[in-house]
């Protein structure tokens, strides 16, 4: 149980439009504590020094809730793979280590304040999807809709996206490709989501390049800074359904 | 037509006409190097009479179809400048100020992947380059003519053989071929992914045929300025000519 010291470079910045600019910190913190732990505590001697807190989003911290996300030395949720920033541990770093910390960037996820980025863009594109159709009447019985056991795991795997943006932060693009490929991964492999496949796509895709965000670069870094580790298999899906969506194949 | 306006116009869009030019593109390169690699008997006559068949061959069509290469060589070029410049910047106007770092694993971040707007622009400058020098030079200049079966032909192989004398121009030759391998390496396995013809399964096998093509494509283009320099012809062919 090693305390181990920091040299912390974070981004300040006071509002939508200011001037942002790096501030350096130094903290003297248990090795076992988590990143946002760490920066509870150094929030906790800045508001000491009579100092403004850095803001940064959180909630659940157990990586499943999707509202933390800042770009560590580099790497979005930092340099472990398949974490949120809230499941990092300061044990991953070096003592004496300086580390960066800095908001997602894109144009589509405007800077609030500090660390804390705008996404509603995914909540408008998430909207865009609109509804699943579902017989009214009482509860089905279960399994009265048989799904192959690939197919649904297929759908898990891309209805594990927690929405977090990591995905955006990492593209050298900033483009959604990822998160905007899970979600129709999620709903157009099940049956349920199958009658509204192709309005969902075209909707949904739009809606992404209105927002802002950029193309998809295919080198794959948002599969990788992905906390769920969600396959860039579901952009391929997003793109074989967008050009069957458009040739009239998926109603 | 407004269904296919709305297909061209978005980002997924962008990337399909990327992906087939692309495949055009790679599918031009075979056509080109199994032409180049006559060159390799030695004999003036087979360049010269695979370059002269091809006018031949194609007719009345060889014009509409070198002006469609070129335009495919354009709509790759241009698309990828805005995709890369303006699209690029747009969706990201304030850039991170530490640089961005690969998280390995599935990422394909790095050299091949990260570049290809410079080995592309790269190859870009090369290709102008070389059809001033090769193609535009035999149509108009026509200084080397050659006799073939009776007939006044380009003597395309006293160029390569010219052109190829300078160390310099091999050197550059030769360098180019290796960033179109870089290219081809990520690029290959791109046009798939944005087609969306990629199966999870089938990912490693692809991304290792792009490395496959690449390898062969850039080997066998840049054998060629080091044959022509170092005149191997004639050292393995001695006294068959």
């Amino acid at each position: 149980m090693a305390n181990k010291n920091f040299k912390l470079e974070v981004w300040r910045q006071d509002g939508p439009n200011a001037q942002g600019n790096f501030e350096s910190f130094d903290i003297e913190i248990n090795e076992h504590a988590s990143f946002l732990e760490m920066l509870d505590h150094l929030n906790e001697q800045i508001m000491n020094e009579g100092g403004r807190p850095i803001e940064f989003d959180s909630d659940c911290r157990e990586g499943i809730c999707g509202s933390c996300g800042c770009v560590v030395n580099g790497a979005a949720h930092g340099p472990e793979r398949e974490t949120a920033v809230c499941q990092l541990h300061m044990r991953t770093f070096q003592n004496g280590e300086t580390i960066t910390i800095e908001p997602f960037r894109a144009k589509a996820f405007p800077i609030v304040r500090d660390l804390v980025v705008d996404r509603e863009a995914f909540d408008r594109i998430q909207e865009k999807g609109g509804y699943v159709s579902v017989n009214t009447g009482p509860k089905p019985d279960a399994n009265s809709i048989k799904i192959g056991k690939e197919r649904s795991d297929e759908a898990f795997d891309a209805a594990t996206c927690i929405g977090c943006g990591a995905c955006v932060a990492a593209c050298p693009n900033a483009s959604a490709s990822l998160f905007v490929g899970a979600r129709l991964k999620h709903f157009g492999l099940m049956p349920q989501g199958a009658p509204e496949r192709g309005r969902r796509t075209l909707r949904m895709v739009h809606q992404m390049d209105d927002e802002g965000f950029g193309p998809c670069s295919n080198i794959g870094e948002c599969e990788a800074a992905c906390p769920k580790g969600i396959s860039i298999s579901a952009i391929a899906h997003m793109k074989r359904d967008f050009l069957f969506a458009n040739l009239g194949f998926h109603k | 037509m407004s269904a296919l306006k709305k297909i061209l116009f978005s980002s997924i869009g962008k990337k399909y006409i990327m992906a087939i030019s692309g495949f055009g593109l790679i599918g031009f390169l075979v056509t080109h190097v199994a032409g180049n690699l006559t060159l390799l008997s030695g004999n003036p006559d087979h360049i010269n009479a695979y370059a002269a068949g091809l006018k031949t061959t194609l007719g009345p069509l060889f014009y509409p179809a070198e002006f469609a290469l070129v335009g495919l060589f354009l709509l790759h070029i241009f698309l990828a400048i805005y995709i890369n410049v303006v699209e690029k910047k747009a969706a990201r106007p304030d850039r991170y100020r530490k640089p961005q770092k690969g998280k390995g694993g599935p990422s394909k971040f790095g050299i091949a992947g990260s570049n290809m707007i410079i080995t592309g622009g790269l190859l870009g400058f090369f290709v102008v380059l070389h059809v001033w020098q090769i193609r535009l030079s035999s149509e108009f200049g026509s200084k080397y003519t050659t006799m073939l079966n009776g007939k006044e032909v380009a003597d395309i192989y006293r160029y390569c053989v010219e052109l190829f004398a300078s160390p310099l121009t091999t050197a550059f030759y030769v360098g180019v071929m290796v960033f179109l391998g870089i290219h081809l390496r990520h690029g290959f396995w791109s046009a798939i992914q944005s087609l969306g013809a990629m199966k999870p399964e089938w990912s490693k096998a692809i991304y290792g045929l792009g490395l496959v093509i690449a390898i062969v494509l850039a080997t066998a283009f840049l054998i060629l300025p080091i044959y022509m320099h170092f005149d191997l012809a004639s050292k393995l062919f001695a006294g068959s000519h």
